[in-house]
């Protein structure tokens, strides 16, 4: 019945501090089209006291989350079944239930878990998915998340990014120069908050490695901006660049050997450079007296979409790293910038000004054609999901910073909203698919 | 040169800045002396400050010098023509004290993203330093640094915050 076993080694995180406030997500516009899944509460058979981690609720959320599915809440449950044996399909076929899952967690010696669980199709009975997850007591939430990731793709055929991290910048304390700025990592969900780097001066624009491991963001914790790279599992920082003049927008290339960065020091205007981590040697992509800032890689590594002034107004534009002159990409509004890419390279997410009002908005990087996906304010710093479906971003709530995500038609739409009052949230960042 | 006190730092002030009032500075200024004339010198009003208390001219509310703020309008870098009068008297200042050195610090309200801003406030500052240079200062007392929309001075989303965010500020490092 068991295809195989996963092993789930979860790497823990570099134990700075626990972030004290914590993200907590509600779906501000779902779909009428999610499916009714049913997620049964998973049977302890372990010795000991029921963990706080419910896997079931954890995938169930996860599955609602992604806007394609609607868990129903378990007290609609006609039966609570944990083994295929004891299912009666006809009581899921009257709660128009498409799919189900089942499962129970038991011993695994050295105090681990060995998670079991089950996806069935309810109307044919058939079991779709039949998996053992062998995992550790803190690795429980994990592995519920690598759960939904494997039922999400079995039921869409698109890999699931639940078990993915994000990085935002916590930002808190009064306005000027008081404030305090804390770099956090934690789950896609915005569970396990970690602080990574904290500082009393800004920290901005951070951005994963291809592998999700490194963390490159700017500091101005010496009173000028600096490019940083640190090792999220040990905290090992290294300074890579402290020009003079300004260090900005660093992005990791897709192979993660260099950084495309923005700096001033030749001449007082920003340009955009890559930067070979290897043998740090820098080289300078555009030459315009514009701006040009906030370089984004596409998927090949053979060319970058970046922001740029020179036609009069801030817009995107894409540079083929091979020669050639840039070309210009936006042309709906006055105001087109920080362009992020679908891992598919289809699309292009941005930020785009409408009545001094920002949004996000996707571009089909096929047809041109424009389509805004949110109507808040200020929303800003897109980032897609690995997978592609969802695209998080910053926005203002009741005067504060939150983080927000919106599926990339602009059908779904959840808020991540900060459990502590007077904590902003800024420039979020969706880390890559992890191996583990 | 040895940091200028009271009444002998005014009168150091007031020669350089009645000197540079007269004659057209070359970008790069010329060496300053570090002898401090002792005589008695042309006051202007830009730098004149009651030469017998102790406080600079930058700490007296009544010296324009008092004023290190500059605002922009949005999505703007110029220096709008009402804080021409300011930059100028600092220019003179720094010229007079070339000891002194400031970093000019720009800023941008929220309506836009985080590292563009950083740019245009990086071309905010650059717009202060283009200025006081063209007046004659020596550019190795200028650095500038953009913050872009963080460190705001004003939380609120509003225009009447915005318009106070929008400023590029002259710190004077060894005031």
């Amino acid at each position: 019945m068991w295809r195989k076993v996963l092993l789930i080694a979860c790497l823990i995180l570099f134990p700075f501090a626990a972030a004290q406030a914590a993200l907590e997500i509600t779906i501000t516009h779902g779909v009428n089209t999610a499916a009714p899944v049913a997620i049964v509460p998973f049977a302890w058979q372990v010795q000991g006291p029921v963990p706080n981690t419910d896997v079931a609720a954890v995938i169930g959320a996860d599955l609602t989350r992604s806007g394609r599915f609607k868990a129903i809440p378990d007290k609609s449950m006609l039966e609570k079944p944990s083994e295929a044996s004891a299912i009666n399909f006809t009581n899921w076929r009257i709660l128009a239930v498409n799919d189900l899952v089942i499962g129970r967690i038991k011993p695994a010696g050295n105090a681990n878990y060995q998670v079991e669980f089950q996806l069935f199709n309810v109307y044919t009975g058939q079991q779709l998915l039949g998996l053992s997850v062998l995992t550790t007591p803190q690795g429980l939430r994990w592995t519920a998340h690598k759960i939904s990731d494997l039922i999400y793709q079995k039921l869409t055929g698109q890999r699931g990014a639940f078990a993915t991290r994000i990085a935002y910048v916590e930002v808190s304390g009064k306005a000027g120069k008081d404030s305090h700025y804390a770099l956090v990592v934690a789950d896609s969900d915005g569970f396990n908050p970690q602080i990574v780097f904290q500082s009393n001066e800004p920290i901005m624009s951070p951005d994963w490695s291809p592998d999700g491991r490194y963390l490159a963001y700017v500091s101005f914790e010496n009173q000028r901006p600096a490019i940083y790279i640190q090792d999220i599992y040990t905290g090992r920082r290294q300074l890579v660049s402290e020009r003079r003049g300004i260090n900005s927008a660093p992005v990791f290339s897709p192979d993660g050997k260099s950084l495309a960065v923005v700096l001033s020091s030749s001449p007082d205007n920003p340009d955009i450079y890559i930067l070979n981590l290897a043998g740090r040697v820098l080289q300078r992509v555009t030459h315009s007296d514009a701006i040009d800032t906030e370089p984004v890689w596409s998927p090949d590594g053979q060319s970058l979409y970046f922001t740029s002034d020179r036609g009069g107004s801030p817009q995107i534009y894409k540079v083929n790293l091979h020669g050639g002159h840039p070309q210009r990409i936006t042309f709906d509004g006055s105001y087109n910038a920080r362009a992020r890419i679908s891992p598919d390279g289809h699309t292009l997410g941005m930020v785009h000004r409408e009545a001094g009002q920002l949004h996000i908005a996707v571009m089909n990087l096929s047809t041109g054609a424009l389509l805004t996906l949110t109507n808040g304010d200020l929303d800003k710093s897109p980032s897609f999901a690995p997978n592609g479906s969802m695209i998080i971003y910053e926005a203002t709530y009741h005067n504060q910073g939150v983080l927000e995500e919106v599926s990339v038609d602009g059908q779904v739409h959840e808020r991540l909203s900060e459990s502590q009052a007077g904590v902003s949230v800024h420039m979020p960042v969706w880390g890559p698919f992890l191996s583990q | 040169m040895k940091v200028l006190r009271s009444g002998l730092l005014v009168l150091t002030i007031a020669f350089f800045a009645a000197g540079c009032a007269k004659t057209v500075q070359p970008v790069t200024a010329p060496p300053v002396t570090t002898a401090a004339p002792a005589s008695t010198a042309p006051t202007t009003s830009t730098a004149a400050a009651p030469a017998q208390t102790q406080l600079s001219p930058l700490d007296d509310p009544n010296n324009i010098l008092y004023k290190k703020v500059v605002y922009f309008d949005f999505d703007k870098s110029n220096i709008k023509p009402e804080f021409l009068d300011l930059l100028t008297a600092h220019a003179k200042y720094l010229i007079a004290n070339p000891n002194q050195k400031i970093r000019i610090e720009g800023y941008t309200d929220e309506r836009g993203t985080w590292e563009y801003n950083i740019a245009l406030g990086d071309r905010r500052a650059q717009s202060v330093r283009r200025f006081l240079l063209f007046q004659g200062v020596n550019p190795d007392q200028i650095s500038t640094v953009s913050y872009g929309e963080a460190h705001a001075v004003c939380s609120e989303h509003n225009e009447g915050c915005w318009s106070q965010n929008r400023r590029a500020v002259l710190v004077y490092l060894n005031q």
